[in-house]
């Protein structure tokens, strides 16, 4: 719409340098409150996310504390034997994957913001294969559960002596790590989506220290979306 | 006032009705106090200062004064209205010791009570006057809600779970109670009666087994014989965990064909299966075991109605 | 009519631009794609008054079918299966696709920017994404009608919703792209009063209509997100039997109930807020006098919006939750009617000594006090747990919540179209029809709703079918009220469409409203402002002062 009418005001439309930025939105007067703008819907974006969470949090912790000895139980089958001790190894590798994964999407915006173009598009790319590296271990994990019965509600169907078809409380306990480990994965594979959407813009050149608004936004996503797994990963791995 | 609680209130069936409608009354007349302290105002002044070309309006910003009346006062007010609900709520929520308890069972559409000897009856309740009942409520199927407007009770009934409700009646005669908690397509047909009887009919009322055996059959076909009251309490009672009436072995021995026949007993001797061995296996069942059964069975003495005896006779009776 | 002239500043009328918002461009695509805030207004408000005529016609269906206990319309039988499903469309249709998105969809987005003397809100293509949200939403939702109807009532309780047959799945995510739209809606409102103030408007510089809606939009970002999580759940349990709500296979149907009111109660807000928003701005205006108690009013806004988040188990102290917790929800339900009552009596301060004419908008203004007042009122029994346990779920309560979210909201909403129908279209509508509409409206709707005041506390259910013959008369009543309340509405559309077939005539500011929507042309030219305006005053500063142009 910028395009089609005469820029009626002195100060809309440019930066502060004095040069019209091709992204500057003309209902913003300059690009800075531009910026400030996109990052504050970012961030009340990722208050939605975290109550969309925050909601299943709520629902474990009830349900938990309604069937407090079948959940401990199925928490044990979520851990591998490693050295005949059991041990959450898909877990904690994960945990260390979005981590790293973290690191190297900081690294993406550090670059971005300093004009560095290639840098920014093996960050980017580094964060992506480290989502994938995250997935394919979620599948795995999902298979073994799959292969086991450990289903939620009626598609339980646990065929051993400790965890009994039949006995309330584990058809829950998997109904809810399927639902929470489940949405975060579609939120990982958004994520995926989005990097890979600033891989393309990335290579185009469209990011500069002028304007990154884009990679930063998919930065504060992605931190949030390790956030949520930091949490995850104690509620379904660690406690005991 | 009375006639305006009257027109707007059910009948008054228990002393929580009448502790209620006091409050509800009161609440009601405060109510209208400041409907009229809004609305009077607001007219008020809409005529008063009605516009007039080039009135300058004064200027007033504020006043703290106000704010904090306006602010404080509602704040008290809520704080004992609070309290005096508070107050009527813990008298409702605590059932006395001695309440006489009857379960519920509400499924899609109909209520079943379960009175403390056993009996049973469906959309129907006696109580006795001036006696604490409580309502033990569980669901079969969906949420329901057991609703007594004439004693202002309701509680919503919840599948899984055990919610309570009770009340002191003190009115004698029918009364209504409702499902309130929408539960599908008869939602508005789950309803039925609760008399309240003196001692002396509700006495007799229990004597007879409920009215179960009159309501199961009313308008469907009256001619039912004993034998079908005898199959339902067979089902009820719970015989059919042990007994079968197709003649194959179950824990007890099958009702089929026993009736008229010799029965071999466990200690080597042989009986006629007459209304008179019946009833007292029934009662003592550890008196005459049949050979191959162990001696497991429980007594019913007591839990069976007279009614529910004779139907079972009659029932095996036909199962000749 | 003659037209009454404001005491206070009013700047004079330049001449009309030739093109505006409505005319700079044409074309099916033009509205299509647009981004301008107006036009998206426009589309939600032609959008959400669609579904209000919908759902105000499944509301006279339940009325027609409650007419006799024969439950005859016209000769039709009506079934006990379809009555319930006449009053859960009219619910969901009501709520999820008119109350909720109506007024921040449509006046809002049309005056929140012009009053913050900005060219847009933050987010313009979100601001689109939101509206296509809503109508993939509603389009959702009248398939789920047409292929098989939904019967489990506008709250979709378990068990009950998660085992009935008909198209629950279908109306759930319906509800559940809904949200994300009232998400959007509501964050971008955020972003908008937090970086697109004018310069020189500082937090308490802005319209009250503000203070409203970025109160509203507080609640719709942080309860919608769970009400989204509770409908994938009421899915996944009803589709796959996850065994959450299901009590047979270990789940819990009360914790939908939690998870659901969490949201809905918070909802009630998002639709009684908005209402309370407008009304701060008709009475100054029509008062053309300073709002009384500027502050107390915008925190109250404020404040009701956090509160509305501690008070959800009101509407369980009969559902099964603990004592404990319906104590304390009594407890902070009685919070509510603080904040409430403050905006009450600063509103009749407002008119005190001020310079009233009672225009259409007005008169809607006046009809909100009083219905709003008997709306707050009966809130009281049912905050007190003794009285609630006679009154909750009857139609004491279908009374009261109509009083506060038709009696007070839709009347703000119809009072608020009235106020702003000159800016959006340029035209002004007869003002003795539209005052004639109002004093039906006030009729309609208390023959409608007083009566099931009196049928729900002498006992009868709500969502009944069947009534003991003794509610007849009551029913009747409401019946012949719901048919006065149809005339009105009825009456404001002929109005306000009669008034689009003449040539702009409205001046920029017909009433002599202070705040800066006024300040530019009616209606508006696509980028809302000339210049930036810039601000100078607090606002509703009725003081005389020299006039600038």
């Amino acid at each position: 719409m910028s395009t089609t009418l005469p820029d009626i005001h002195s100060h809309g439309g440019h930066d502060e340098h004095g040069e019209h930025n091709p992204y500057h939105q003309h209902h913003f007067a300059t690009m800075e409150q531009q910026f400030d703008t996109s990052k504050l819907g970012m961030w009340l974006f990722l208050v939605t996310e975290i109550l969309l969470f925050g909601g299943l949090f709520v629902g474990f912790g009830l349900m938990q504390h309604r069937y407090p000895q079948q959940f401990i139980e199925a928490h044990e089958h979520l851990k591998q034997d490693i050295f005949g001790r059991p041990f959450p190894l898909y877990g904690t590798i994960n945990t260390l994957v979005l981590l790293i994964s973290s690191w190297t999407m900081v690294m993406g915006v550090n670059a971005a913001q300093t004009d560095q173009k290639k840098k920014t598009v093996r960050y980017l790319v580094l964060t992506i294969l480290l989502a994938c590296v995250f997935l394919g271990i979620k599948y795995v994990e999902y298979s073994h559960k799959f292969h086991d019965g450990l289903l939620p509600g009626i598609f339980y169907a646990h065929q051993s002596e400790d965890l009994i078809k039949g006995t309330h409380g584990y058809a829950t306990f998997f109904a809810f790590y399927f639902m929470m480990t489940g949405l975060h994965g579609i939120h990982v594979l958004v994520g995926i989506g989005l990097l890979s959407w600033l891989v393309m813009r990335a290579r185009r050149g469209d990011f500069s220290s002028a304007y990154y608004t884009p990679v930063d936004l998919v930065g504060l996503y992605w931190h949030i979306v390790d956030m949520i797994w930091i949490y995850l990963f104690p509620l379904y791995y660690l406690i005991s | 006032m009375d006639w305006l609680r009257a027109w707007m209130m059910p009948p008054q069936g228990s002393e929580f009705a009448k502790e209620i409608d006091f409050v509800y009354m009161a609440l009601f007349w405060m109510s209208v106090l400041l409907f009229l302290m809004i609305a009077i105002p607001s007219v008020y002044f809409a005529w008063r200062y009605r516009y007039k070309p080039g009135r300058v309006t004064p200027h007033q910003t504020h006043n703290t004064t106000l704010e904090v009346i306006w602010t404080v006062g509602p704040l008290l007010l809520c704080v004992g209205i609070f309290f005096w609900g508070l107050n009527g709520w813990m008298k409702y929520s605590v059932a006395p010791g001695e309440s006489m308890e009857i379960s519920v069972t509400a499924k899609q559409w109909l209520w079943q009570f379960e009175y403390p000897d056993g009996s049973r009856t469906i959309n129907d309740i006696h109580v006795p006057v001036n006696k604490p009942v409580k309502f033990t409520m569980t669901s079969e199927d969906v949420l329901h809600d057991f609703y007594v407007p004439d004693m202002r009770v309701k509680h919503d009934i919840i599948p899984g779970r055990y919610t309570q409700i009770w009340f002191t009646p003190t009115v004698l005669g029918p009364h209504n109670f409702t499902c309130a908690e929408y539960c599908g397509k008869d939602h508005s047909g789950m309803k039925g009666n609760l008399t309240v009887d003196n001692d002396a009919d509700f006495a007799k009322w229990m004597e007879t087994g409920g009215t179960e055996w009159e309501d199961y059959f009313n308008g469907k076909d009256p001619k039912k014989t004993p034998a079908d009251w005898g199959k339902i309490t067979y089902e009820r009672v719970g015989c059919n965990s042990c007994h079968t009436t197709d003649g194959t072995k179950s824990k007890g021995p099958s009702w089929k064909g026993v009736y008229g026949s010799m029965v071999q007993l466990n200690n080597g001797t042989s009986v006629l299966a007459d209304e008179a061995y019946i009833r007292e296996s029934m009662m003592q069942p550890q008196a005459k075991v049949v050979k191959g059964f162990d001696p497991i069975m429980p007594t019913f003495q007591g839990l069976l109605k007279p009614n529910q005896a004779n139907g079972l006779v009659a029932y095996i009776e036909s199962l000749k | 009519m003659e037209r009454a002239v404001t005491s206070g500043a009013r700047i004079g009328d330049r001449p009309r631009p030739k093109k505006n918002y409505l005319n700079e461009t044409r074309g099916f695509k033009s509205w299509a794609l647009t981004v301008d805030h107006k036009r998206i207004g426009i589309m939600y408000l032609v959008g959400t008054l669609c579904a209000f005529l919908l759902g105000g016609i499944f509301a006279l269906l339940v009325r027609l079918t409650l007419l006799t206990p024969a439950h005859k319309i016209f000769g039709l039988q009506v079934t006990a299966e379809t009555y319930n499903r006449f009053f859960t469309l009219h619910g969901a249709v009501m709520v999820f696709l008119f109350i909720i998105p109506s007024i921040p969809g449509s006046l809002t987005n049309f005056v929140l920017p012009l009053m913050l003397g900005a060219k847009d809100v933050a987010f313009p293509r979100l601001n689109l994404a939101s509206f296509y949200l809503w109508i993939v939403g509603a389009v959702m939702a009248v398939s789920s009608m047409i292929i098989g109807a939904v019967d489990t009532g506008w709250t979709f309780y378990t068990p009950y919703s998660t085992t009935t047959s008909g198209t629950v799945t279908l109306m759930t995510a319906a509800v559940f792209v809904l949200g994300f739209s009232s998400i959007f809606t509501g964050l971008n409102f955020i972003a908008t009063v937090h970086k697109l103030r004018a310069p020189g408007m500082g937090w308490f510089d802005m319209p009250l209509f503000v203070w409203g809606m970025y109160s509203t939009a507080l609640i719709q970002v942080l309860a919608t997100p769970v009400l989204g999580i509770t409908l994938v759940l009421l899915m996944l349990e009803r589709v796959f039997q996850i065994g959450i709500f299901d009590s047979r296979i270990g789940g819990d149907p009360v914790l939908f109930q939690h998870f659901f009111w969490f949201y809905s109660h918070p909802a009630v807000y998002i639709m009684i807020l908005p209402g309370m928003a407008i009304i701060s701005e008709l009475i100054p205006t029509f008062s053309r006098k300073t709002i009384f108690g500027y502050r107390a009013i915008a925190y109250a806004s404020v404040s009701l919006a956090l509160v509305s988040f501690i008070v959800w188990g009101h509407h369980m102290f009969v559902a099964g939750q603990s004592q404990l917790a319906t104590v304390v929800f009594s407890a902070l339900t009685f919070l509510v009617a603080i904040p409430s009552g403050v905006k009450v009596f600063n509103w009749l301060c407002t008119m005190y000594q001020g310079n009233i004419s009672l225009e259409t908008p007005m008169l809607y203004a006046i009809s909100f006090l009083m219905l709003f007042a008997i709306g707050g009122l009966t809130g009281i029994f049912l905050g007190t747990l003794s009285t609630d346990v006679h009154l909750t779920d009857t139609y004491f309560v279908v009374a009261h919540f109509h009083y506060v979210m038709m009696g007070s909201t839709v009347t703000a909403f119809i009072g608020g179209l009235y106020y702003w129908w000159p800016k959006m279209t340029g035209r002004m509508y007869s003002e003795k029809w539209g005052q004639v509409s109002a004093v039906i409206w006030f009729i309609g709707f208390n023959a409608t709703f007083l009566p099931q005041f009196i049928l729900g506390s002498r006992g009868m259910p709500r969502r009944y079918y069947n009534y003991l013959d003794q509610f007849q008369p009551l029913h009747v009543f409401s019946t012949v009220g719901s048919w006065i309340i149809g005339l009105s509405l009825f009456m404001s559309a002929a109005v306000l469409l009669a008034s689009l077939r003449k040539p702009a005539d409205a001046p920029d500011n017909p009433w002599g409203g202070t705040t800066l929507e006024w300040q530019t042309s009616s209606p508006p030219i696509t980028h809302n402002f000339e210049d930036q305006p810039v601000l100078e005053n607090e606002p509703y500063d009725y003081r005389p002062k020299a006039v600038t142009h």
